[in-house]
């Protein structure tokens, strides 16, 4: 029977709230957001936080605001706000192409940005997708705030750089001209998770890739990042004869696990051609077709 | 409405019970709540072969609200800690010896709620001794396997039966005349009918009156009050059964499950009602599996295309318990009707049935017991030996199908389909596909080194088991009774002994009452899952419904409407042999308009009338219903895909399908029925199946592991339909509860194989997920029984 072991409830009111909350539970509370992940692991009792601080009600984590040359996205923003932004799918195509394929409406409308980086399930597609743009996380703790890149987010599967009585406040996206972005995934079925996912966000000058980040969910990269092919493609002219050598240089630089969605050697494969389409839709919607 | 009762209320696209689902005010079994009840959560084992040295409950028993914990030794001494299944073997209730599957039921807590219980489950301490499990059925019967029912006295291997059908003589023969002879080896994986309601009970033993009463998601209640007789001692008409709404069964819950005897148990030994609701993992887990059946087909053919002859032979694996739900005398169910739709002059197969480490079951999931696993295998040979032959695989299919003319038609393994036309159906589907476009866009599509792929898929079905001289559960003959009572208002309640889990009996019955008596659908209340209030009989499942109780149903309606015309010739002072019946009247021939509706004959019943002599002043009567034969519904479907080369990803693009199932009651409900079977089968075809790693783990426990299709997976439907009447059921139906199910896995394989041709691809075993797709097409195919490596 799945339910829960006991636990005690508290409301956060404030950011400043739900960290003085932590700091009295002294890690034996635990933060809940949209709960889509959290609670079916109460469930199977592979959790069991004693407390649960229910930041739900906390204003200061919603919404999605331009702020000068950044997007903020807030940590309780959910997955159908930003899939529905104007905003964001003006600037961020890779974020609508990653809503558009995780989970189901019904999670969608409660799991939130915040709880899907936290939670740093292997597989998360947005992980993935904010890697590739190269996004900033910010964490409030009980004395300070303080940024962190999401690359140096993600300390493990499971594990991140948020302490037990820290918050992570928002995602900070850097708008910059000239980028296109772009995700795409393969799943046994809609509302599954990855078998393998790519998000690639591009930055061009003319034909040139000045910047570049390409983000693999599901398929065993360190910290969701393919370094190697990006350093390949830096300041390299667009073309698709570098994205599939991007492509390869990813694979083979991935260590995909595993398990009934699929043996090492197709994961790899397929790393290979999602970084090259994720690419050449990228470059595609930053105005150079390959 | 017409003199054969064919009428008006036939056709109508209505559901009665709707008004109550739409609202979410069904009555499901955990809607059930009563006074000072109990919980009850089960242990599980976490091993799938293993010795059990002790079983420590005293500090679950501890638990301040905890009532009692149940063990195997408890039941051992009132002789309860093995059941008999359906196919007369015994299951352990809960284990005492071993363990042999993961996910057994070992211990039952019951407490005050369902918290409670859980928490305790973590209080029993097991000491397990591991034992090596058998996983690959194919190394059941290896001479080294560890033997798992040692509790079966004499048994000394993994071996459960062998059992054959056909002519292995003629077939050698035909083999030896034939130009090709194609074999292909191919599995039926692992499936789980995966009901969205999982199963449940409560139980209350009353221990005054003595008397029993299990609210449970029983499939066919009335068995399962019988065999809570055999097992408790309680007498039969102590014990009631009562299966309110349903949410969903597929075959899930024919059987009893050692969860409901528990909760049975507590109830008796706390003398408080106990609820026992098992959760997703539970379900999957531990309950009726379906298929599991290696296949190895030959196929042989003259060069022109001409079938000539098959041969299987099959590796059946049945799980830890031999529990599949089948007719007692078949073993393999009805799988011997592999011959499927075509006119062959030889057939023969064999079938072993083997023990291995997993969970019992083997019928269920919509299968009409076991003709998926025939229809698959005909239909994966056919297309083989198209392509082998180079030739159109629905001329070649055209070519053998039995023709109208050979109806009644004998075949090669001993079944006579009563009705069919099956060329006309096959070039239906054709027409509405508009076959020669798909392939000309193939082949058009092929020139660019796309991969799109269409499949076909022929089914003919047995269903409507049976006669009960040849097909018993459980030593129960399969007839099923009916009990129809008009009120004096003209208003009717039907009993019957099946049961619906959303086929909507509470329609489609009370339209065939309706239709015989002249009265509304909405004056028919339809009395169904409650064995104090309905006849004995064996239940819904292998799409039996229409055919046999709805055949009792359409009896019990005509022997009133017969008792109606004695009553209304009183009425009239005519002679009963001068009435017709005739627009909802019995009139004096000749005189039409004038007579009596069956509302003024029911109150004259009733009434002061002067009734001959051996009439009753009622109309009422029951019956059993003993088909003469089994019904065949069959269909043709079509399936076009498109394949990703390099991920491997399939897309159903188009499914038409045209369905036979005899005259069509509720075209809606028929539809619906269609629409899930068609989903059924894009699912087992591209994604369900259960596999197991090497220690015998179940890899598909929750819904993350174990995929069901959605409305993403699905094209719109495209639905043709021709109609034969069955000749020997009163209304002509056949049954449409699995037909669907059973026909469309073998499209989508086809539309998927025919789109790899390309890449020299041949066969791979479902599911054909992305990885299974890619790695066919690198030719080193997934074993889909076992854990990826
Ligand atoms: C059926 C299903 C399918 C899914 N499919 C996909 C998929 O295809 N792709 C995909 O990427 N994801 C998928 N998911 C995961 C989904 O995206 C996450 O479950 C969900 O969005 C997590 O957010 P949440 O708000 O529900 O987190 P919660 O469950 O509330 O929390 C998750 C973790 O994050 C912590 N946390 C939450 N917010 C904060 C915060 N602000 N600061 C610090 N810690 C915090 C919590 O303490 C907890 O440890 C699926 C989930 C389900 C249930």
């Amino acid at each position: 029977m799945q339910v829960p072991a006991q636990f005690e409830y508290e409301r956060a009111t404030s950011v400043a709230h739900a960290v003085d909350l932590l700091v009295k539970y002294n890690g034996a509370g635990r933060v809940i957001a949209g709960g889509h992940s959290l609670i079916p692991m109460m469930k199977l009792r592979l959790a069991r936080p004693e407390v649960l601080i229910d930041i739900n009600e906390v204003g200061e984590l919603a919404g999605i605001v331009r702020d000068g040359d950044e997007l903020r996205i807030g940590a309780l923003v959910r997955h159908n706000e930003l899939l529905d932004s104007a905003e964001a799918a003006q600037l961020f195509p890779i974020l609508v192409d990653a809503e558009r394929v995780i989970a189901d409406p019904i999670v969608r409308n409660r799991g939130t940005v915040g709880g899907s980086l936290c939670q740093a399930d292997p597989s998360e597609d947005l992980s993935a997708a904010f890697s590739a743009l190269r996004a900033d996380a910010v964490i409030q703790g009980p004395q300070i705030r303080r940024t962190v890149p999401i690359r140096d987010f993600f300390v493990g599967p499971y594990e991140t750089v948020v302490g037990p009585d820290e918050l992570l406040v928002e995602l900070r996206v850097p708008v910059r001209p000239g980028s296109g972005s772009a995700f795409v995934k393969v799943s046994r079925r809609a509302g599954d998770w990855a078998v393998g996912a790519v998000g690639a966000a591009v930055w061009l000058a003319g034909d040139v890739i000045t910047e570049i980040g390409i983000g693999l969910s599901a398929l065993g990269a360190q910290n969701f990042v393919a370094v190697e092919a990006e350093d390949f493609l830096r300041g390299r002219v667009v073309s698709a004869e570098a994205f599939a050598e991007a492509g390869r240089i990813a694979a083979e630089h991935c260590d995909p696990p595993v398990d009934q969605r699929g043996p090492a050697d197709y994961k790899r494969h397929l790393a290979a051609t999602l970084v090259a389409r994720s690419l050449t839709l990228a470059s595609h919607r930053a105005g150079r077709e390959v | 409405m017409t003199a054969d009762g064919n009428g008006s209320a036939f056709g109508s696209r209505i559901r009665k019970e709707d008004a109550r689902f739409v609202r979410g005010l069904g009555k499901f079994v955990d809607d059930v709540v009563l006074p000072g009840m109990l919980h009850g959560a089960m242990l599980r084992s976490p091993m799938a072969h293993a010795r059990i040295v002790s079983v420590d409950v005293s500090a679950a028993l501890a638990h301040p609200r905890v009532k009692t914990v149940i063990t195997g030794e408890m039941l051992a001494e009132r002789g309860m800690a093995w059941m008999p299944t359906l196919s007369y073997d015994q299951q352990a209730v809960l284990a005492t010896d071993k363990v042999r599957f993961q996910g057994q039921e070992v211990a039952f807590v019951v407490a005050e709620d369902r918290y409670a219980a859980r928490d305790a489950l973590e209080l029993i301490d097991v000491e397990y001794e591991p034992l090596p499990a058998v996983v690959d059925a194919h190394q059941a019967l290896a001479p080294d396997a560890p033997v798992i029912r040692d509790d079966r006295p004499g048994q000394q291997d993994n071996h459960i039966f062998d059992w054959e059908s056909g002519d292995a003589q003629r077939v050698a023969e035909v083999f030896a005349e034939a130009d090709v002879v194609v074999e292909q080896d191919m599995l039926y994986p692992r499936v789980h009918p995966a009901p969205l309601e999982t199963c449940g009970i409560v139980a209350d033993m009353d221990p005054v009156s003595g008397r029993l009463t299990v609210w449970s998601t029983a499939q066919a209640p009335h068995a399962h009050r019988s065999l809570y007789a055999q097992l408790t001692g309680i007498p039969e008409h102590r014990i009631r059964v009562i299966a309110n709404d349903i949410g969903g069964g597929f075959g899930n819950k024919v059987g009893v499950y050692p969860g409901y005897v528990c909760a049975i148990v507590a109830s008796m030994i706390t003398q408080q009602p106990v609820k026992w609701i098992e959760d997703r993992a539970e379900n999957l887990m531990s309950t009726a599996f379906a298929r599991d059946y290696h296949m190895r087909g030959e196929i042989a053919a003259r060069s022109d295309g001409t079938i000539l002859g098959l041969r299987v032979r099959v590796l059946a694996d049945h799980g830890a318990f031999n529990a599949t739900a089948q007719p007692s005398r078949y073993p393999a169910g009805f799988f011997g009707v592999f011959t499927g739709s075509y006119d062959l002059q030889a057939a023969h197969c064999s079938v072993t049935g083997v023990y291995t480490n997993k969970a019992p079951g083997g019928v269920a999931y919509s299968c009409s017991f076991r003709v998926t696993e025939a229809v698959y295998l005909v239909e994966r040979m056919v297309d083989l030996l198209a392509c082998e032959l180079d030739m159109d695989p629905a001329e070649l299919r055209m070519r053998n199908l039995i023709r109208p003319e050979q109806f009644p038609y004998d075949t090669a393994t001993g079944w006579r389909y009563d009705s069919g036309d099956y060329p006309r159906a096959l070039a239906k589907l054709l027409d509405m596909a508009g076959y020669h476009d798909l392939r000309a866009e193939q082949a058009a599509k092929r020139e660019r080194g796309e991969l799109m792929g269409i499949g076909l898929s022929f089914f003919t079905e047995a269903v409507g088991a049976g006669p009960r001289k040849h097909l018993d559960m459980y030593g129960f003959g399969m007839a099923d009774g009916a009990e129809l009572r008009v009120h004096p208002s003209g208003t009717a309640v039907l009993r019957v002994s099946c049961m619906s889990q959303g086929q909507g009996h509470e329609t489609t019955f009370a339209q065939l009452v309706a239709n015989e008596l002249g009265i509304g659908v909405d004056e028919v209340d339809v009395v169904q899952g409650d064995t104090d209030h309905t006849p004995f009989g064996v239940g819904t499942y292998g799409s039996r419904s229409i055919a046999v109780s709805g055949a009792a149903a359409v009896t019990v309606a005509r022997k009133v409407r017969e008792q109606a015309r004695l009553i209304a010739a009183a009425m009239l002072e005519a002679d009963p042999e001068d009435l017709e019946w005739g627009d909802g009247r019995w009139y004096v021939r000749g005189v039409e308009g004038a007579g009596h509706t069956l509302a003024e004959i029911a109150r004259a019943a009733h009434a002061d009338i002067d009734l001959p002599d051996g009439v009753d002043g009622q109309l009422a009567a029951s019956t059993v219903y003993n088909p003469p034969n089994l019904t065949f519904p069959f269909g043709a479907y079509l399936c076009v895909v498109d394949v990703d080369p390099d991920t491997g990803q399939v897309t159903v693009r188009r499914f038409v399908a045209v369905d036979d199932c005899g005259v069509r009651i509720n075209p809606m409900i028929v539809d619906g029925q269609i629409h899930r079977g068609l989903a059924d089968g894009i699912g087992m075809a591209l994604m369900e199946h259960i596999a197991f790693d090497a220690d015998g783990n179940h890899l598909g426990g929750s819904f993350m592991d174990y995929l069901l299709p959605t409305a993403l997976e699905c094209p719109s439907w495209e639905l043709g339909e021709t109609v034969t009447p069955s000749p020997h059921h009163p209304v002509g139906a056949k049954g449409i509860g699995e037909a669907a199910t059973v026909g469309s896995p073998a499209a989508v394989v086809n539309a998927v194989m025919d789109a790899l041709r390309p890449c020299g691809v041949r066969h791979a075993d479902m599911p054909l997920t992305p990885a299974a797709v890619w790695r066919a097409i690198q030719g080193r195919a997934l074993r889909s029984d076992l854990a990826i490596r």
